[in-house]
């Protein structure tokens, strides 16, 4: 169990529970955020935040703060 | 038949693309009513009968940011006959969520699947007659781009609306939520029509504000149905919200795979790529400069700048428009005073609106260009870090260097920030940036009363700092008042997959932007330049004068002019110059050459520069530099302002604010700097509290802030 935001670059995991402030929870579900769902996490930005993540096939960025909300399952490298 | 289409999808479906096909150049741009969102309303181009509404781009229908807020209060309050829900067909998974809650709010449903050319171009697979039947909709495919398929789906949103369309769930929850909802919809029978009981219904589940103030639940009831929710929410372990979006997710989940069939998808790959470099840690900054610069130096300083001069300069200037004008009526004897008017007042007047088109032209062009291939939301990721400090967004950035140029571009570049209060914020500050027309002034000051001085080079750099500076701490102290407390909301965005943007596309949106700025800035533009051009042209018996000191304006000036005082410059020429750089900021130049007995002065006013080293003195010429940079600007960014804000309310806000901030700013300039030379009395108390009550503001905790 980890937070999104400290998931290595370059892997993946799966997203096991949504937390947060009601607005920001919604938020983050309503992209597609659900638990279940398989991100990769891409890269972070130049100045180390925030941070590109991959979810169902579309490039999201998030702040790592917010990704602090999303609770998740590292999946082991194939 | 008359019919209402109301247009909703996702940002980034094609949506404006789909609006601009259908309605072509029957469109009316405007706000949304007191905010800075976009209202766009446009008849259909080949029925005229049927008015199409593009509702903001959204991805879902809560009640928390005010993008859906407004779609939802339009789509109950304004009841469209259709919603037109256009979805990204290769991205069908994220969009249709939106879809299913469209479908639940009880309005008819026409599902236009876009980007059709590109899912057959990489030989995906689309189902949409099994997705129709699934979401009892129906489904039309389209490419917006290439107007195909428009046909048809006007025709069937006709069609559904003609048949009688009956509403029919779609999502069927888990029965425990299902028992509950029909609860809650027997206590709610009789408040709501019976299209809308089921969203109603759903929405009380899970505890939407907005429907729970709507509909006031009796307590009893209220309590009996919480009660069930708070018992059903232990169990799960999440909150009723959360239970439905993942169960709306699931649904979608289940059947996405029957209906949909992607290869990998080569645009991705190219996206990847591009992002390799133009978003590269070492690259991406430096990219970002030169891109900055380019657009800076095509819109500003070259090809829109020289268009610009043109205008103002040939078209508007002495020997163009204004003179042709003259001749003729003087040739045929008109009064003087109406050659006035209509020279002075209306020409110019439209002379400075028209003179900012080529500049806008091209800005929105660039932007355009930046904002549809898809570099632009890079940008609020290459530079989120920078400006979250400060509570402003990434892409503040292009306002306040647009505004370098003339504050009207930089006003409307605001346009691109993504949310609501940081918007209203940058329109309300970017004007803070010396424009081309205050560099006169900034010359000069330094010039007059700085000259010879080791710190005459400062001046203008002093002047570009400073509006940085009050740009953040605006920014700050701003967002700590209620009117700009916004929800606590995360900033999570997509990033689209680059793409060539379209010629037609860009053509409309920078028409139909150049179209609406020339309706709502130039009526205030031209209504402000006529009366004071009447002011200072026209003495109180009415009659007009040539001497300056007579007129009016001079009048009001020595009137107001112990308002100034406490600034270090309370003389009314200092007070009328700083009115007339209202019409356009190189007046207050060209005011105090008037004023001091020249007719006409260069752009520095190098003439009377011994002249104003008599009635100021170093600081308070400075305190007045910096009332004159900070204080409400030109006419044309106030009416640019009032376009943007769609409210007249935080115009005078905004005009307010600029103003006070600048008396407050050189109040503490001037009296502090006294006090350096040993001058201590009333005035310096009021400017150490002055100083204090902003400090003060700059660093009281946030109230409205809620952590996360």
């Amino acid at each position: 169990m980890n937070t999104l935001d400290k998931v290595k670059i370059g892997s993946d995991c799966i997203i096991q529970k949504v937390s947060g402030e009601r607005p920001i929870k919604r938020r983050l579900m309503d992209m597609g955020l659900i638990p279940g769902t398989r991100v990769h996490v891409r890269k972070l930005a130049p100045l180390g935040d925030p941070m590109e993540i991959m979810v169902k096939g579309i490039e999201l960025t998030l702040r790592k703060a917010d990704a602090f909300n999303i609770i998740v399952e590292e999946v082991a490298e194939e | 038949m008359k019919l209402k289409i109301a247009l909703v999808g996702n940002p980034n479906s094609g949506k404006t693309t789909l609006f601009n096909s259908l309605t072509g150049n029957n469109q009316h741009i405007g706000n949304w009513p007191g905010v800075t969102v976009e209202k766009k309303e446009g008849l259909v181009r080949t029925n005229k009968d049927i008015t199409i509404i593009d509702l903001p781009g959204i991805y879902s229908l809560s009640p928390y940011s005010l993008e859906e807020v407004i779609s939802r209060d339009y789509i109950f309050n304004e009841k469209p006959d259709v919603i037109i829900n256009i979805i990204d067909g290769s991205n069908l998974e994220r969009n249709l969520y939106l879809t299913l809650q469209l479908i639940e709010t009880g309005v008819p449903v026409v599902l236009a699947i876009n980007m059709m050319d590109v899912i057959a171009k990489n030989k995906d697979v689309i189902k949409s007659e099994s997705i129709a039947k699934l979401l009892n909709c129906p489904v039309v495919e389209i490419t917006a781009l290439k107007s195909v398929g428009l046909e048809e789906l006007i025709t069937k949103s006709i069609d559904l609306v003609n048949k009688g369309y009956k509403y029919r769930p779609v999502v069927w929850y888990k029965e425990r939520i299902e028992n509950i909802v029909s609860i809650i919809s027997e206590k709610i029978k009789p408040k709501v029509e019976q299209e809308r009981l089921r969203w109603y219904a759903l929405k009380i589940f899970e505890k939407d504000e907005k429907v729970l103030e709507d509909i006031k639940l009796d307590s009893k009831d209220k309590d009996e149905i919480f009660n069930l929710i708070n018992l059903y929410e232990k169990e799960m372990d999440d909150d009723s919200e959360s239970i439905l979006t993942t169960e709306r997710y699931n649904y979608i989940n289940r059947f996405i795979e029957k209906v949909y069939f992607k290869n990998k998808i080569k645009a991705q790959s190219i996206t990847h790529k591009i992002d390799k470099v133009l978003t590269n840690k070492y690259l991406a900054l430096p990219i970002f400069v030169l891109i900055i610069f380019l657009v800076y130096y095509l819109s500003i300083s070259t090809i829109g700048g020289l268009l610009t001069d043109y205008v103002n300069d040939t078209i508007f200037g002495d020997n163009g428009l204004p003179g042709l004008v003259t001749g003729w009526l003087e040739s045929i004897n008109a009064w003087p005073w109406l050659i006035g008017v209509i020279v002075e007042g209306i020409i110019g007047g439209v002379g400075a609106v028209l003179g900012f088109l080529p500049q806008m032209f091209v800005l929105f062009l660039l932007l355009g260009i930046l904002e549809e291939s898809g570099y632009m939301a890079r940008i609020a990721f290459i530079l989120d870090r920078i400006f979250r400090r400060f509570g402003l967004s990434g892409k503040a950035f292009f306002p306040m260097l647009m505004s370098t140029g003339c504050a009207v571009p930089g006003v409307m570049a605001a346009r691109t920030i993504e949310e609501e209060n940081n918007r209203k914020v940058m329109i309300m500050t970017t004007t803070f940036m010396p424009c081309g027309a205050k560099l006169p002034i900034i010359a000069l000051i330094a010039g007059a009363l700085f000259r010879g001085s080791p710190i005459q080079w400062l001046i203008a750099p002093s002047a570009y700092l400073l509006g940085i500076l009050m740009i953040i701490i605006s920014s700050i102290i701003l967002k700590k008042f209620k009117g700009f407390a916004g929800k606590a909301s995360p900033f999570i965005m997509e990033l689209p997959d680059y793409h060539l943007p379209s010629v037609k596309g860009l053509g409309f949106t920078v028409y139909h932007k150049l179209k609406s700025f020339i309706k709502k800035a130039g009526t205030i533009i031209l209504l402000a330049a006529v009366i004071i051009w009447f002011l200072s042209n026209f003495s109180w018996s009415f009659t007009l004068t040539s001497n300056a000191e007579e007129s009016i304006l001079a009048s009001i000036g020595k009137l107001i002019d112990v308002v100034f005082t406490p600034l270090g410059w309370g003389n009314w020429k200092a007070a009328v110059a700083t009115f007339t750089g209202l019409v356009a900021k190189e007046n207050v130049v060209s005011t105090f050459g008037v004023l001091y007995g020249f007719a006409e002065v260069g752009e520095s006013g190098a003439e009377i520069w011994t002249l104003l080293a008599v009635d100021f003195t170093a600081l308070s010429s400075y305190s007045f530099l910096v009332f004159n940079l900070i204080c409400a600007p030109c006419f044309a960014a106030i009416g640019t302002i009032r376009r943007e804000m769609g409210s007249r309310k935080w115009t005078w806000f905004a005009v307010g604010y600029q103003t006070l901030l600048a008396y407050v700013l050189s109040l503490i300039i001037y009296q502090i700097g006294m006090m350096f030379t040993g001058v201590f009395n009333v005035g310096s108390v009021f400017g150490i509290i002055a100083l204090v009550i902003l400090i003060y503001l700059i660093f009281r905790p946030n109230k409205f802030l809620i952590k996360s």
